[in-house]
């Protein structure tokens, strides 16, 4: 039925079950009553009367008296049930139902509750009518009773909590309200409200655990004091039973432990729980329970004899066990071993330490005081109970038979032991199975079975170093060298050894021992003595760093090469080596330029120090063991177009991060470290190696050319080999032998020709050690010197370019060959030496372009010319010198530059003329000019060369031009061609008296037609009537053309004419104003027959008009000779190109200027035009050379004034 | 009052564990040790729940019959592992959350600390600024002038060389850099 509660809890349905039970005044319940499960909730009265005299006389009475009692007992809970019988009912169909039985019963006793008063009619009969009284009474029942239940529960739990409320009082017993309390957990149970139930033992464990709590902090109460008698008994938990009625009376008697307490609420609690369907509850609150007891009985102070609580505890977890196990089946069981692990552990445990302190564990056995202890023990356990007698495997069979004899012993705590782990494996908690293990270990090495133990400490060391746990790693290891020294596994307790003695979270004591024990075994005589024991290096000493010496780690056949390494020893005390031996392995280097001394000289390490990481033993593979990400951006182009195809970051190291993470325990198997036996090594003897950091120094000669790579590192210790397997990163030296070498180069940029110059020898020695007496044949190149000096001296540089020794140079010259004697100089040396060679200042052929004005020169372009104006011209001289060390010659070449150019020009000044020499210094050095001469080669006699020159020595700068001027005289017919050369002597400016007397610069060259024929002269007349010429007014210019001699060798041209012995000329003359001063009105030019005999005038008139104002220079009149077409030139100039080609040299001359360059441009124009063909044939045009034609008015200038009405001023301002 | 107080990295190596009654270290080791069993557990069963719903704290990992071990772990997956006294009945679950919480923030403040390797071991001494010692049942954090050390090398102090003496001294107006 549904059951309404106050307090605003839900309602539920429950199910209560009554009793019965004939009315007695002695069963209403006194004052104070606790009892609930036997509280009369409803008293009914029941009656077959149906005779009003009868009720009148008897039934009113007793009624009346039975209210009256219950009146008395204050209870308010009845009803009256009157039976009606058909039968008597005929007989009084005539009473109304006023005054019917019933009628008067509710009349007398229900004044106000009708509903207290039921009928049932018939009850034995099966109509219709019966059943509806017998439901309406039924159901009148369970309302009445429940009303009744609910109201007196309600009073209970008040009178419940206000006992509790009380419990400050000095007379508060807990067994009493506990009692209480329980009695309304039973009620509950009985009504099937197991939850409740379980609240109420709840609030019990809860009010009692904060009573102990309160005592440990000092507030103690009196009732308390009771629960910490000593424990006598520790019989366990009891969950077979429901209820364990007789700790309960123990209780009741206020007799109970503080263990017969808590066991009694824990059983109730797992038996409510159990019926819960909670098994898993139990379990977890078993662990609680025990944990909380310990503590409590600790906080209570309570005596306990020793193992007694370990026996309870013991107990208690196989009896929950056993208790789940019983109610659950065997998949559920499996499933939840995660909850029940912990009992098994904890029994494990407690069952150790009961094994340690009886003396079970120990190889001898228990000793009479470990027997006394465990008699003690079982005593306390009491005897069996009824109800477990019969299994087999009882908790208490089993501690008793544990605690009987050694093998009992080990064989359940095996048991156990083993059956923890595998749960715990199973549920995947390594460390805890590991854990366990450990402690199964410990107890195998009490066994004295190390064998066993060993795997269980290699398991949990596994776990421990793959976490990087320090301290039990530490633990586990001295716990594995003591099970390894029993095994007698030499190699192993050697390396754990190791890994001991230089770990330091063991005490210098401690880690001492460990290391004596390696040296002790090695220093035993080895009874194999070809028996090595290979060990690890990092545990024993560490690699730090590396340097070579020399500190590019390259080094030539034969040199030596130091190593020193840094060795960071773990040990706790000195260590003396036998030897310490590096792995060497060669390989023959296939990239022979590695080889070369350039790859020396490019490849120089900073500074040869190759650091090596820090071992980080104690951390995880996981993450500090790898390396750092090493990412390179990556580009990807097409080729075509060079655009960005793909772009993207690699990771150049993905094989160090991907790779398989190794178990870490590979560190400490032995059979890892392969000792690698190799031909090359690198020893050292008998070191000693203090802790901490030690400098050891390897030599070795290098032998054959190739890359040595550092493999293994081994350090010898009697037998004991501890090795470092790989070197990483990898440590590599090179031994090179090199071919001898012989480099000439310049001191300076470039060589000037003409001076002494350095040129500096080296000679790399390679494998060539140099003898007393090797010398270098130079052979003499022919326009090259070799200068001796006296002072000149070999500087010996080493391979490093140390300095080693310097010594004198001997230098022997023949005419053919100069021989020098080198330094003796071992191999792999450098000698160096500067030798001063001379150019001989150029061949004529050599000595700059002879240039002449109107000189055509067609083997030139005009690009080039521009080139080489600023270029020195260079001369190339080829040396080839034997060397020692081969039968070949060596050749050589050195480029020498001239550092002059120079250029020559002809001067006239009417019939005289002059020769002018322009010396150019294109170098970067001041030069001294001393003694210009300029001779006439061909030695005519009647020529003289008069120099101008003042001055005879002349310094030169830099960039700068001197210019030379000597007058051409002579007496008779000058010749048609002047061979000249002019020569000058030079020195460097800065430089002070040389040991030699240089050459001086010379330069040839030739001046043709030199003789003036012709003399030009205009003048221009202002207009007449006119005292000056005016701008825009005509003027008269007269040219008047003088021939100046008789025919001469040089008319014998096509352009002469002979006619009547007079023989005459055709020239040209041509006006031309460049510079637009003036118009040259109606013809410019004409063409004149002259007669070719001195004096000979021919006099030309024309008009010009200034256009300006001013002294204005006058147009230009220039000559040609007027060739016939006819000639046997097949080339020929048309019309246009000739005037065309003619303004431009015109142009180009009326400049007057003394660049070369447009002088030579003017020559090229022709030969430019003359290779042209052009259609007609035309007369052409020469010019005369510059010699022949004299203009004796250029210079001249004419003043104009402006023409009056002209008042426009031109200013031109740039 | 805590016995015993553990950083745990993600990979499970300790990056800081301290406990008080220093002889009995190896124990506290162990223990921490076999309790982050129970934290994967529950850090395994918490991912099958919402990410962000999740609480960090994950309460008591196991109880001894002397101490109790309780759990936390960060988003990062770092462990915090605390180890009490089982006989201290003052501690309910309230503190110990708090205590975590604390615990978290000084460990965030490692964290923040430029001269600090995430992953390297946390080194806290006396005088380090995030100071990680049990005082009076509580993990207490304060800040000290000294810059935590961190790693095998300590860091020599970081912090104190940014002011310069000679703007000290000067009486004029602060210079200010």
């Amino acid at each position: 039925m549904e059951w309404r509660r106050s307090y605003g809890r839900a309602p539920k349905m429950i199910h209560l079950e009554s009793n019965f039970v004939q009315f007695k005044e002695e069963l209403l319940p006194k004052e104070g009553n606790k009892a609930l499960l036997t509280f009369p909730f409803l008293h009914i009265y029941w009656t077959e009367c149906c005779d009003t005299e009868v009720y009148k006389a008897t039934v009113k009475d007793d009624l009346t008296k039975w209210q009256n009692v219950l009146k008395a007992h204050s209870s308010v809970d009845w009803l009256i049930v009157i039976v009606e019988n058909d039968a008597k009912k005929k007989n009084k169909t005539n009473i109304l139902p006023r005054t019917s039985i019933v009628d008067k019963i509710r009349n007398d006793f229900c004044n106000k509750q009708s509903d207290r008063c039921v009928v049932l009619s018939d009850p034995l009969k099966d109509s219709s009518r019966t059943q509806e009284s017998w439901n309406a009474f039924l159901t009148k029942l369970r309302t009445l009773l429940l009303m009744s239940f609910t109201k007196n529960l309600g009073k209970f739990e008040d009178d419940m909590r206000t006992l509790r409320e009380k419990r400050t009082e000095p007379g508060w017993s807990f067994c009493e309200y506990f009692m209480v309390q329980e009695e309304l957990a039973f009620v509950f149970e009985m009504l099937q409200q197991f939850e409740d139930a379980l609240v109420q033992y709840d609030e019990l464990d809860a009010l009692f655990s904060q009573y102990v709590v309160n005592f440990g902090a000092g507030d103690g109460a009196n009732w308390l004091t009771f629960f910490c008698q000593p424990v006598k008994s520790w019989n366990g938990l009891i969950l077979r039973k429901p209820i364990d009625m007789e700790k309960r009376e123990s209780i009741q008697r206020r007799e109970a432990t503080l263990l017969d307490l808590r066991s009694y609420l824990f059983s109730r609690q797992c038996t409510l729980l159990l019926f819960l369907q909670r098994p898993w509850e139990v379990a977890q609150r078993a662990l609680e329970l025990l944990h909380n007891c310990v503590q409590e009985l600790k906080l209570l102070e309570v005596s306990v004899p020793p193992g007694a609580l370990d026996c309870w505890v013991f107990l208690s977890c196989l009896e929950v066990l056993q208790r789940i196990e019983g109610c659950c089946d065997r998949a559920q069981i499996d499933s939840n071993i995660a909850h029940t692990v912990g009992l098994w552990s904890y029994a494990t445990e407690k069952l150790k330490s009961l094994g340690y302190l009886c003396g079970l564990v120990s190889e001898k056995g228990p000793n009479s005081e470990d027997l006394n202890r465990t008699v003690d023990l079982l005593a306390g356990l009491g005897a069996e109970r009824p109800e477990t007698a019969n299994t087999a495997q009882s908790p208490y069979k089993k501690l008793k038979e544990a605690l009987s004899s050694v093998e009992a012993f080990e064989k359940h705590y095996l048991d156990l032991s083993h059956a923890t782990i595998e749960m715990y494996t199973s549920i995947g908690r390594i460390r805890s199975a590991k854990f366990v293990g450990k402690d199964l270990a410990e107890f195998y090495m009490r066994k004295k079975a190390p064998q066993k133990a060993e795997i269980y400490l290699q398991g949990a060391l596994k776990n421990y170093l793959a976490e990087g746990w320090a301290l039990p790693i530490t633990h586990t290891r001295k716990q594995l060298a003591e099970c390894q020294k029993h095994l007698g596994q030499i190699e192993n307790y050697l390396q754990t050894s190791s890994l001991l003695a230089s770990d330091h979270h063991l005490t210098e004591e401690e880690r001492k021992h460990f290391c004596q024990e390696i040296l002790d075994f090695a220093s035993q005589p080895s009874d194999n003595p070809g028996h090595k024991i290979v060990l690890p290096m990092q545990s024993f000493a560490q690699l730090r760093d590396l340097h070579f010496d020399p500190s590019n780690a390259v080094v030539h056949v034969g040199g030596v090469l130091c190593i020193e390494i840094t060795m960071y020893s773990q040990m706790p005390v000195p260590v003396h080596v036998e030897q310490i031996v590096v792995n060497v392995h060669f390989s023959i280097e296939k990239n022979s330029y590695r080889k070369t001394a350039e790859w020396l000289t490019k490849h120089k390490t900073s500074n040869g120090i190759i650091n090596f990481p820090p071992e980080t033993a104690p951390f995880p593979v996981s993450q500090n063991s790898l390396p750092a990400l090493e990412l390179y951006e990556m580009f990807e182009r097409s080729p075509s177009d060079n655009s960005l195809n793909t772009t993207g970051i690699i990771c150049r190291n993905v094989h160090m991060l991907l790779r398989r993470q190794e178990s870490s325990s590979s560190l400490e198997m032995p059979s890892g470290v392969a000792l690698e036996e190799g031909a090359h090594l690198l020893r050292c003897s008998h070191v000693t190696l203090e802790p901490g950091a030690n400098q050891i120094t390897f030599r070795t000669q290098a032998k054959e050319p190739g890359t040595y790579t550092l493999r293994q590192l081994c350090a010898s210790v009697g037998s004991v080999w501890f090795v470092l397997p790989h070197i990483y990163p990898i440590v590599q030296y090179d031994v090179y032998s090199q071919e001898p070498q012989l480099h000439v180069e310049p001191l300076a940029d470039s060589l000037l020709a003409g001076i002494p110059q350095k040129v500096k020898f080296t000679v790399t020695t390679g494998h060539y050690t140099i003898k007393n007496g090797d010398s270098l044949q130079l052979s003499n190149a022919e326009a090259m010197l070799i200068l001796c000096q006296a002072e000149s001296r070999a500087m010996v540089y080493s391979n490093t370019r140390e300095q080693s020794s310097d010594a004198a140079l001997r230098i022997q010259s023949s005419d053919k060959v100069t021989s020098i004697s080198l330094p003796v100089a071992p191999a792999y040396h450098v000698i160096e030496f500067e030798l001063e060679v001379l150019s001989l200042p150029s061949a004529p052929a050599l000595g700059g372009e002879s240039d002449m004005l109107g000189m055509a020169e067609p083997h030139r372009k005009h690009k080039d010319k521009q080139k080489t104006g600023h270029c020195m011209v260079t001369t190339d001289h080829k040396v080839s010198i034997d060397c020692p060390w081969s039968i070949y010659s060596t050749v050589i070449a050195l480029t020498f530059s001239v550092p002059f150019r120079t250029t020559h020009a002809l001067l006239s000044s009417g019939t005289r003329k002059y020769v002018q020499v322009c010396v150019q210094n294109l170098s970067e050095l001041d030069f001294q000019l001393s003694d210009s001469y300029l001779v006439d080669t061909s030695d005519s006699t009647d020529l003289q060369l008069v120099p101008l020159n003042t001055q005879s020595q002349q310094p030169i700068y830099s960039k700068q031009s001197v210019f030379f001027v000597w007058e051409l005289k002579w007496t008779e017919e000058p010749p048609p061609s002047l061979h000249c050369r002019f020569s000058v002597g030079f020195s460097p400016a800065s430089e002070e008296q040389l040991s030699i007397s240089l050459k001086p610069y010379t330069y040839e060259f030739k001046v043709e037609n030199f003789f003036t024929l012709y003399n030009v002269k205009a003048e221009i007349f202002p207009p007449s009537g006119m005292e000056y010429c005016r701008t825009g007014s005509l003027c008269s210019l007269e040219v008047l053309i003088t021939r100046l001699s008789d025919l001469l060798e040089v008319d014998k041209d096509e352009a002469l004419t002979e006619s009547d012995e007079h023989f005459s000329t055709k020239l040209m003359y041509e006006v031309v104003d460049n510079s637009s001063n003036w118009a040259v009105c109606g013809k410019s030019c004409g063409v004149i027959s002259m007669p070719v005999a001195a004096r000979a005038t021919h006099r030309v008139h024309m008009e010009v008009m200034p256009l300006f104002a001013g002294y204005l220079p006058l147009p230009d009149v220039r000559l040609f000779k007027y060739l016939p077409h006819h000639s046997a030139h097949s080339s020929q100039l048309d019309a246009d190109s000739w005037i065309e080609n003619d303004s431009l040299s015109v142009d180009k001359h009326g400049d007057d200027q003394p660049d070369s360059s447009s002088l030579k441009s003017r020559g090229s124009v022709h030969s430019a035009c003359s290779s042209e063909h052009k259609g007609l044939p035309m007369p052409r045009l020469q010019a005369l050379p510059a010699g022949q034609v004299f203009n004796s008015s250029s210079g001249t200038q004419v003043l104009v004034i402006p023409s009056q009405d002209d008042h426009v001023l031109e200013v031109s301002v740039t | 009052m805590a016995v015993c107080i553990a950083v745990i990295a993600k990979e499970n190596y300790p990056l800081y564990i301290r406990s008080t009654p220093t002889e009995n270290e190896l124990k506290f080791h162990y223990m921490v040790h076999t309790s982050l069993d129970v934290v994967d557990e529950k850090i395994s069963a918490m991912g099958k729940a919402l990410v962000d719903q999740r609480e960090l704290y994950l309460g008591l990992l196991y109880p001894t019959e002397d101490y109790k071990v309780y759990g936390y772990v960060t988003n990062s997956k770092v462990k915090f592992v605390m180890v009490v006294d089982s006989s201290n009945t003052a501690l309910r679950d309230n503190e110990i959350r708090s205590m975590f919480r604390k615990l978290h923030n000084s460990y965030t403040d490692v964290m923040c600390n430029p001269f600090y390797n995430p992953g390297d071991r946390i080194q806290s001494s006396p005088g380090g600024p995030y100071f990680l010692c049990p005082i009076q049942s509580r993990w207490a954090l304060l800040p000290v002038s000294d810059p935590v050390q961190v790693g095998p090398t300590p860091v020599s102090d970081p912090v104190q060389v940014s002011p310069t003496p000679c703007v000290r001294s000067s009486p004029g107006p602060l210079i200010t850099w």
